[in-house]
């Protein structure tokens, strides 16, 4: 019986193709890290390690554009994540906790539309919307698409943790006087954090990676730091390049592991309300 | 759905509409308005300095789809060019997604059969690709793939090859492109329905004589449907509109749709209501696509 328990389960070649699937996924971030501790100005051949491209990056010549646009990516990607999590807050209440409401699939489906339509459309869309309406692009223009197609990303991880929360804690607190406000910031909106960081950290990195649609509504002389690693890949990858990617590679892996921690944390918070009940 | 029949009781019912309006207004006003916007931009003039004129016209579809000779004086013959693009699109994006369908389906297999404990990690290692900047790793694999990059190298280094390969430039980089930026969309969804799959199932079917690949195809494979679905679509959509594989691995003779579009507002020399009548086309397949989907998903639920 155990034996077949096993077998049922065991597919030969599966296992060989999980190691291809992750080869492919990391090899290529591997080797880019390797080479950006190359002490050589040329890309292909190894001449020892060095930590000159890292330095580099941050005195270098192209510093002063790296430093800037790193800058705006960040500012950008802390404000936008930051207003599209307040949104899909109030959103995730309205639509888990309102009941059976007219329009409720509807805000659903307008919520993430910004996932359904192809990154170049809303990037053609957006830069037409604004030229028509007279606004000049550059910061402001990024963070408004950047508040837009975050919106969704920050949603999902929200209302997927409110739903696993019964609504007797927010009554039981109306039940004690507790405004509506009250129940909201002292009783439902601390069992949501782990959610709501889990969406301000999802939205911060989308809005961190997007290139496509900055790169639409930027306008003249207005970088962010993958449409200046994409004007500088053109012209041929350089070695300070490789530099910029680990670094933002790093900061992802960070990025990844908080997000982690922090649903286990969710998930053990979880678990116990079920015991106590 | 988990608001059960006394959910209104801690009032939230009657803010719904204020806690609603936020996102009706940001994404109405700066997504549903602009797409609107993009719709009556493919039907207007084009202006020679880049941007429209505000004056009703046919052309920019007349150029996708009909050929007129240089000069606009010869009989319309249907126009091969655009369409040749949007064919190789869809054919490239098709292709990269059988290719993470082949490679995917038995990753998340792998991964829904270990013990509880590991699963999480497995699924951790998938995620953290899809939460690397997809420029960096776009611009990483290209390096990887060079007629001189590490690929090239090691093969030559072992002996397998005498001359580097040419892979950069071609359709098959642009696949392996579009492969290696999506392959986590479509190992996560698998990954949840197989993890909802009632082994007993499989054990059944054994029991009954069938092969192990006949419980695959015949059991497993329609049980999990859904999720294969779900994730082919997520590889399938993106692909098709994708700009930064196709313009960092490809050469011109990779050209897709994402690269059309881009370059009719790149400056004074594009063409503003063709590049939104392109979008306007892409939009169209896309929707159909979803479509399709959400009433496989409705049939399926009944």
């Amino acid at each position: 019986m155990m034996a077949a328990r096993t077998d049922i389960r065991r597919y030969t070649g599966f296992g060989a193709l999980t190691a291809l699937c992750l080869t492919v996924l990391y090899v290529p971030l591997i080797v880019v890290a390797v080479y950006s501790f190359n002490a050589s100005r040329s890309i292909t051949a190894w001449a020892g390690f060095s930590m000159r491209w890292y330095v580099d990056v941050f005195t270098g010549p192209e510093a002063p554009i790296f430093r800037a646009a790193a800058w705006n990516s960040i500012s950008i990607a802390f404000l936008a994540s930051t207003v599209a999590t307040v949104i899909a807050v109030a959103a995730a209440v309205a639509i888990i906790r309102g009941g059976r409401f007219r329009g409720r699939q509807s805000s659903l489906a307008v919520i993430t539309l910004p996932l359904m339509v192809p990154e170049i459309v809303i990037a053609v869309a957006t830069l037409i919307f604004f030229t028509t309406i007279g606004v000049r692009t550059g910061y402001g223009t990024i963070l408004i698409a950047h508040i837009t197609f975050c919106i969704p990303f920050a949603y999902l991880p929200i209302s997927a943790r409110l739903q696993g929360i019964e609504d007797s804690y927010e009554m039981a607190a109306r039940d004690l006087y507790a405004t509506r406000w009250q129940a909201f910031r002292l009783v439902l909106l601390p069992l949501m954090m782990p959610g709501v960081i889990s969406g301000w950290l999802l939205a911060f990195i989308i809005s961190l990676d997007d290139f496509l649609i900055t790169n639409f509504v930027k306008g003249a002389g207005m970088e962010t730091l993958p449409t200046a690693i994409f004007s500088s890949v053109k012209q041929g990858i350089k070695p300070n390049i490789m530099a910029i990617s680990t670094l933002m590679l790093a900061v992802s892996i960070v990025f990844v592991t908080l997000s982690f921690l922090i649903n286990r944390i969710g998930q053990k918070t979880r678990l116990s309300k079920g015991e106590g009940q | 759905m988990a608001t059960g029949p006394g959910s209104s009781g801690a009032g939230w019912r009657g803010l719904v509409l204020p806690l609603l309006l936020p996102s009706w207004l940001v994404i109405g006003i700066f997504l549903l308005v602009p797409v609107a916007l993009m719709a009556v931009y493919s039907f207007l003039t084009k202006d020679f300095r880049g941007g429209v004129i505000w004056q009703f016209s046919l052309d920019a579809y007349d150029q996708f789809f009909v050929e007129r000779g240089l000069f606009g004086d010869e009989p319309p013959r249907p126009n091969w060019t655009y369409i040749t693009i949007f064919w190789r699109s869809i054919w490239q994006a098709g292709l990269a997604t059988l290719l993470c369908l082949v490679i995917g389906f038995p990753t998340a297999w792998f991964i829904a059969t270990r013990s509880p404990r590991y699963r999480t990690l497995w699924v951790c290692l998938i995620t953290i690709p899809y939460w690397v900047n997809l420029l960096i790793r776009t611009v990483s694999m290209r390096f990887l793939l060079r007629d001189q990059g590490p690929l090239n190298e090691a093969l030559m280094a072992i002996g397998l090859i005498d001359s580097p390969l040419r892979i950069i430039n071609t359709n098959l980089a642009v696949q392996i492109g579009l492969f290696y930026s999506y392959l986590p969309f479509m190992v996560l969804p698998i990954y949840a329905a197989v993890e909802r799959y009632n082994f007993a199932l499989s054990e059944a079917a054994r029991d009954l004589y069938a092969g192990p690949w006949t419980v695959l195809r015949e059991i497993v494979l329609p049980t999990v449907r859904p999720g294969i679905v779900a994730g082919c679509i997520l590889v399938f959509v993106p692909s098709l509109g994708a700009f930064l594989a196709p313009d960092l691995l490809g050469g011109a003779r990779t050209y897709m749709i994402g690269s059309l579009i881009d370059e009719q507002f790149r400056g004074s020399a594009g063409n503003w209501p063709f590049g939104s009548a392109v979008a306007m086309i892409l939009l169209t397949m896309v929707l159909i696509v979803l479509l399709w989907q959400a009433r496989v998903a409705m049939r399926e639920k009944r």
